[in-house]
């Protein structure tokens, strides 16, 4: 297996596009290298580590949010003051991810691209309505962070094509984003349930937008638009919460697993639903 | 096959060596350098029982490969103790029985020196969080919680 | 000259036990210096790996590694064919090593390569050809008994099994005294309730290794990791027909074993291929071959009658366990049955076990095997019972509690145990009155562990500077050879610091038991006592012939030989120190030794009490507070005694909420590794308090009871009452994840 560290995101595309398809990208190698090693795992021809690409591991504030770079730890993510404030959200849900050895590695491209039902990041990006920029031979194009996973696993990116940074949008005024999981134990197990609240709150403390994902309780994760509908224009009183969560869990769509049963996920979905909205309403400062 | 020459520093030594592509580092040194005091409990990230730090951030050697330490500092459990004096951790663990069978005492050792660098007063709770990711089976964590707390203190005393 | 005798259980002031000395093994644990079995390595050294069936019940119809020993690199492909037919006792050990007509379990081993490199083993393993016919399976042990169930053997059940039953059963045991139905009549209340328990795996989380070795003569070296290398030589010199003298292993620093490592799986195939190819050959697992193809513990369907009186008095005590115990006889049953209802005082009694075989890992001891899925059943129904007639708990089996005297449930009568002292120690402490919170909810239990002795061979050895050599044939798991060193400088009268404990291999020692059976403190420590003893009058013996006078007129005390008696006449005492250094010129080098069969080791009781909170819109459990009270008889080295009884603790609490070997339809293990087969992490558990309590086994010198293998017995039951009182619906199905949690409170 060859190993390719290339320093310029051009000298990366060069490199996939002459390994015509048997490269695989190696960020933090959380998932990577547990496929390598797996019986039944990948055999790639070469690796290509993107994290000697400076640009990768930068952090950068830009329109008013964040460009996150593709090689950037969740570790490194949850140091930043400023990514910190303003979307809590998704670097919780990052950093939920394993232990504190894998969030020292794991990155939210590499999560994204691993396209687990179950991801944590995903459904807080979601939410928070990222964009990932994809590098291909073409250019770079920006595509919503949902686009990218089409089933567990696949994603919708080309062979020659990799993720180099996620943009995280300014956060809106009285705005504020949550993340919560169901596990069965307290740390390390993959999310039975997820879901990423973010929305915004009028002067007067009603709702005004919002966005609602659910992760694990489909084959990819869903945007719950009728989870925004339940939300905009209440005050997020507990009738607003109640009606939340029974859309979510009329939404979901899950399956019986050996972390969870449909009847559980389903459950489950509604009631994180709720809790997630009333963190995201208190940090948007509203009354809690 | 052929292999990758990597040169890196490893417990503050100059270190070079060669492997293959797909080779992790955690083979690189336990099969290649003989430094077998980070164990592979799992290989898939689930237990710490590799952990080290690369350029002072604590991760699985289980899942990094040998090639990615070119240029970085590693840190691992054999470069904890500083010649004949040990670490506070390391007195406290053998002083509180912290450890029984001591197969997960390097993983736990190299991320608890990890979590009192960056936060010398760590809470029980903080400390239980950052540890979860090392797998003990003997102790139940108990006597393990409470000799990096004591090894805190004594820590924040001395300075 | 006057010696204690060897079951004198008067108090007496010790200087060193129950003190809390560093461990020798300390600091190469601490610093990685020390051993385990994937760390060391040989020059010309090959590595060896395993490939496993596929399917969970197949017949091997043809197996061709042409194509794998024709690639560069490989040097052996080993299958059964390889291996000559084995005796009885180990046949069944041979074929979970190595399959031979069937592979009877996912993951069973079919064969095995050596080659020159991890990777190139691997691609090896692809190119062997198997030729597998599936044939039906059975997972379940209630679908293993019931007639037409897929069978794994024929003919192997053995004469206590009626006709009638499928051939997947192997055995029925029975134990009690009494007539039950007499008894039931007697009871104001009964209860009819069945429990289920899922497998599950001891988790250590050091895999198991070895590095094998031998010569073209049959001369043969094993490292291996192992709770029992003495074991491991006795069962490889068998499975490869050598002499136990041709085979000699030496034991690694072990990492975990808590039962698992009491057999081999790895070791006789890795001889085999050092055999074969003339070079040494390493075998590690991982950690998905461990979960698949090593020894987990029973799945077990228990029903439980139990009859009491309205003041708590049980009149009846029923139950019939069955267990699977994998792929071939030897399900824990027997002792799952003998200690159901062993802490109890009981007129009528009467356990039933059934042994079953499935399509699953042969089964392997794990820590009080058998017993804490029955003490769940048992444990469980006392308290549900309990609550009804609005007792509380603790005076229930106060009431019920075994004492001196009482005829226990599976036939002795016991000596002075420690049980109600437990439940006193439990009832008074304040973990019992603390206030509880909204969804909260307490619980207790009772456990018991047999407690075993065995086969031990201990020799002290003292050096020119006094130095004292201690070598014991038993891997430590949990610190046994701090104790061992405490034991033989208490009784030397010498410094901790001047005894060294080793392990020493096959070569060294005749035979040694496994560790297991929490016997190394009670074992090891009588034959190092007596062996002690020994070194002490070969010492007397030295100092009397220095100063002229009888062996009589000479007695130890305070680390030195010293003159008592009307007759000895005036002489300064002689050091430990001082005797060694002129042994040659008394005789020779100073030693003490002690081979034993040991009896007399006592029970022991404990009694655990837990407190958790439940979310009720999702079933996730929070273990809030965790007190264990267990009688060590006499606790050695504190420290490591509390750390026995954490450790159970916590493998109870992992046992009771999240672990379970999950299978699907086919047969097929779906959760081969840490992330889904899930052990407790730091942050689910609170801090474990341990009240050690100290009722002296009269069986030892010092009274030393074993305590490891009790600590794992209650917690089941004890997290089941307390997560039952929490949501106020009973839980008898482990283990309790919050699907079933939550499953439990909606159906309230």
């Amino acid at each position: 297996m060859q190993y390719h560290a290339p320093t310029s995101v051009d000298d990366a595309l060069r490199l996939l596009a002459a390994e015509n398809g048997n490269c695989q990208i190696l960020a933090g190698g959380t998932d990577l290298l547990v496929r390598l090693r797996s019986e039944m795992g990948d055999d790639p021809e070469s690796i290509l580590d993107i994290k000697r690409i400076d640009d990768l591991r930068a952090i950068t504030p830009e329109a008013g949010g964040w460009r996150i770079g593709a090689a950037v730890s969740g570790a490194e993510m949850s140091e930043h003051a400023g990514l910190v404030a303003d979307w809590p959200g998704v670097v919780e849900a990052m950093n939920l991810i394993g232990s504190t050895q894998i969030q020292g590695r794991a990155t939210l491209a590499g999560n994204l691209c691993n396209a687990s039902p179950a991801a944590d990041s995903v459904p807080a990006m979601v939410a928070a309505g990222a964009m990932a920029r994809i590098a291909g031979p073409d250019g770079a194009r920006d595509i919503p962070v949902a686009e990218v996973p089409t089933a567990p696993g696949r994603t919708s990116l080309d062979k020659a094509e990799f993720i180099t940074s996620i943009h995280l949008p300014a956060r809106p005024e009285r705005g504020g984003d949550a993340y919560l999981r169901f596990i069965p134990r307290t740390e390390m197990d993959i999310a039975v349930v997820g879901c990423g609240v973010a929305l915004t709150l009028d002067e007067a403390g009603i709702c005004n937008a919002a966005r609602v994902s659910l992760g694990a309780v489909g084959p990819v994760v869903m945007l719950v638009e009728a989870g925004a509908e339940a939300l905009i224009g209440t005050p997020l009183d507990d009738a607003a919460l109640d009606a939340l969560a029974a859309v979510c869990s009329e939404a979901a769509s899950p399956i019986d697993d050996k972390r969870g049963t449909v009847a559980f996920r389903t459950h489950v979905a509604g009631v994180l639903a709720r809790r997630a909205a009333s963190i995201a309403k208190t940090r948007a400062g509203g009354a809690s | 096959m052929s292999k990758i020459h990597v040169t890196t520093t490893i417990n503050g030594d100059p270190v070079d060596f060669l492997c293959d592509g797909g080779e992790s580092l955690l083979d690189v040194l336990r099969d290649r350098l003989g430094m077998t005091g980070s164990k592979e409990g799992c290989g898939t990230g689930d237990c710490g029982a590799c952990s080290i730090t690369v350029d002072g951030r604590l991760v699985c050697s289980c899942l990094m490969l040998g090639a990615e330490a070119e240029g970085r500092e590693i840190a691992t459990i054999e470069g904890m103790a500083d010649g004949e004096t040990l670490h506070p951790l390391q007195r406290k663990f053998i002083e509180h029985a912290a450890l029984q069978c001591g197969i997960c005492t390097p993983g736990i050792l190299v991320a608890a020196q990890s979590l009192l660098e960056r936060n010398p007063d760590p809470t029980e709770e903080e400390t239980r969080y950052w540890l979860a990711g090392n797998l003990c089976r003997c102790t139940g964590y108990d006597k393990i919680i409470r000799a990096v707390l004591d090894a805190a203190k004594d820590m924040r005393e001395a300075s | 000259m006057a010696l204690d005798s060897k079951t004198g259980t008067a108090p007496r002031d010790f200087k060193i036990i129950g003190t809390r000395p560093a461990r020798p093994d300390g600091i190469d644990k601490v610093t990685g210096r020390a051993r385990f079995g994937a760390d060391m390595s040989a020059p010309g050294m090959l590595v060896g790996r395993v490939l496993r069936s596929p399917h969970a019940h197949a017949r091997i119809k043809s197996i061709d590694s042409s194509a794998a020993e024709a690639l560069s690199g490989v040097h052996a492909v080993v299958t059964r064919a390889d291996f000559s037919a084995p005796g009885e006792d180990v046949a069944d050990i041979l074929d979970n090593c190595m399959a031979g007509e069937k592979a009877l379990y996912d993951g069973h081993a079919v064969a095995a390569v050596a080659a020159a490199s991890a990777a190139v083993a691997r691609q090896a393993l692809k190119l062997i050809k198997v030729e597998y016919e599936p044939l039906p399976h059975v997972t379940d042990v209630d679908a293993a008994m019931a007639t037409g169930a897929p069978a794994l053997h024929e003919g192997r059940a053995n004469e206590t099994v009626p006709e009638g039953h499928s051939p997947n059963v192997m055995a029925r045991h029975a134990f009690g005294h009494g007539d039950i139905d007499a008894g039931l009549a007697q009871a104001d209340r009964v209860l009819e309730r069945s429990y289920r328990t899922e497998a599950t795996h001891q988790g250590y989380i050091e895999p198991h290794a070895c590095l094998a070795s031998m010569g073209p003569d049959g001369q043969a070296d094993l490292w291996c990791c192992t709770q029992g290398h003495y074991m491991v030589r006795n069962t490889c010199a068998a499975i490869l027909g050598i002499t136990q003298g041709q085979l000699r292993v030496t034991a690694s620093e072990i990492g975990g074993g808590f039962g698992g490592k009491t057999t081999v799986f790895l070791e006789p195939v890795a001889l085999m291929l050092a055999k074969k190819t003339g070079r040494p050959v390493k075998m590690v697992m991982s950690r998905a071959e461990v979960l698949r193809a090593t020894g987990p513990t029973s799945s077990s369907s228990v029903d439980i009658r139990l009859g009491m009186t309205s003041e708590g008095r049980i009149t009846a005590a029923f139950a019939e366990l069955r267990y699977q115990g994998g792929a071939y006889p030897g399900a824990p049953v027997d002792m799952g049955a003998m200690s159901a209802f062993a802490p109890y005082d009981l007129e009528h009694v009467r356990t039933i076990g059934w042994d079953v075989v499935t399509n699953r890992p042969k089964a392997a001891a794990y820590r009080a095997p058998g017993a804490p899925m029955a003490a769940f059943a048992v444990e469980s129904a006392i308290d549900e019972l309990a609550r009804d007639l609005g007792l509380d708990p603790l005076e229930v089996r106060l009431k019920n509690a075994a004492r001196e005297g009482t005829r226990a449930s599976y036939g002795p009568t016991y000596p002075a145990i420690g049980l109600e002292a437990t439940l006193r120690t439990a009832r008074d402490h304040p973990h019992w009155s603390a206030p509880l919170g909204p969804n909260q909810g307490r619980g207790v239990a009772c456990g018991f562990w047999f407690n075993f002795g065995g086969d031990t061979c201990v020799s002290l050895n003292i050096t020119p500077d006094g130095t004292v050599n201690l070598s014991e044939g038993n891997p430590d798991i949990g610190g046994s050879r701090a104790s061992m060193s405490m034991m033989a400088a208490e009784e030397l009268g010498v410094p901790y610091d001047k005894v060294r404990t080793v392990i020493a291999d096959t070569g060294a020692l005749g035979q040694n038991e496994v560790t297991d059976g929490s016997r190394v403190t009670f074992a090891v420590g009588l034959a190092t006592i007596e062996a002690a003893r020994a070194a002490k009058r070969e010492m007397c013996k030295r100092a009397a012939q220095v100063w002229g006078i009888d062996e009589e007129a000479v007695i130890w005390e305070d680390g030195a030989a010293r003159p008592s008696g009307p007759n000895a006449g005036e002489h300064p005492p002689m050091t430990l120190a001082e005797i060694a250094a002129i042994a040659s010129n008394t005789g020779g080098p100073i030693a003490g030794h002690h081979e034993v069969n040991a009896e007399g080791a006592g029970v022991s009781f404990a009694t655990h009490m837990v407190d958790t909170e439940v979310d009720p819109e999702t079933g996730a459990v929070k273990v809030l507070r965790y007190t264990v009270f267990q009688d060590a008889g006499k606790a050695v080295h504190p420290s490591y005694v509390e750390g026995q009884f954490q450790g159970g603790a916590v493998q109870g609490i992992g046992w009771a909420l999240n672990e379970e070997y999950i299978y699907d339809d086919d047969g097929i293990l779906q959760n081969a590794g840490f992330l889904d087969y899930r052990i407790p992490v730091a942050s689910d558990l609170p801090m474990i308090d341990a009240v050690i309590l100290e009722i002296p086994n009269p069986g030892h010198p010092y009274g030393v009871r074993g305590v490891g293998e009790t600590s794992i017995v209650p917690p089941l039951a004890a997290i089941a009452n307390a997560v039952s009182a929490s949501i106020g619906a009973r839980m008898n199905d482990l283990p309790m994840s919050p699907p079933k949690v939550l499953a439990a409170i909606q159906a309230r």
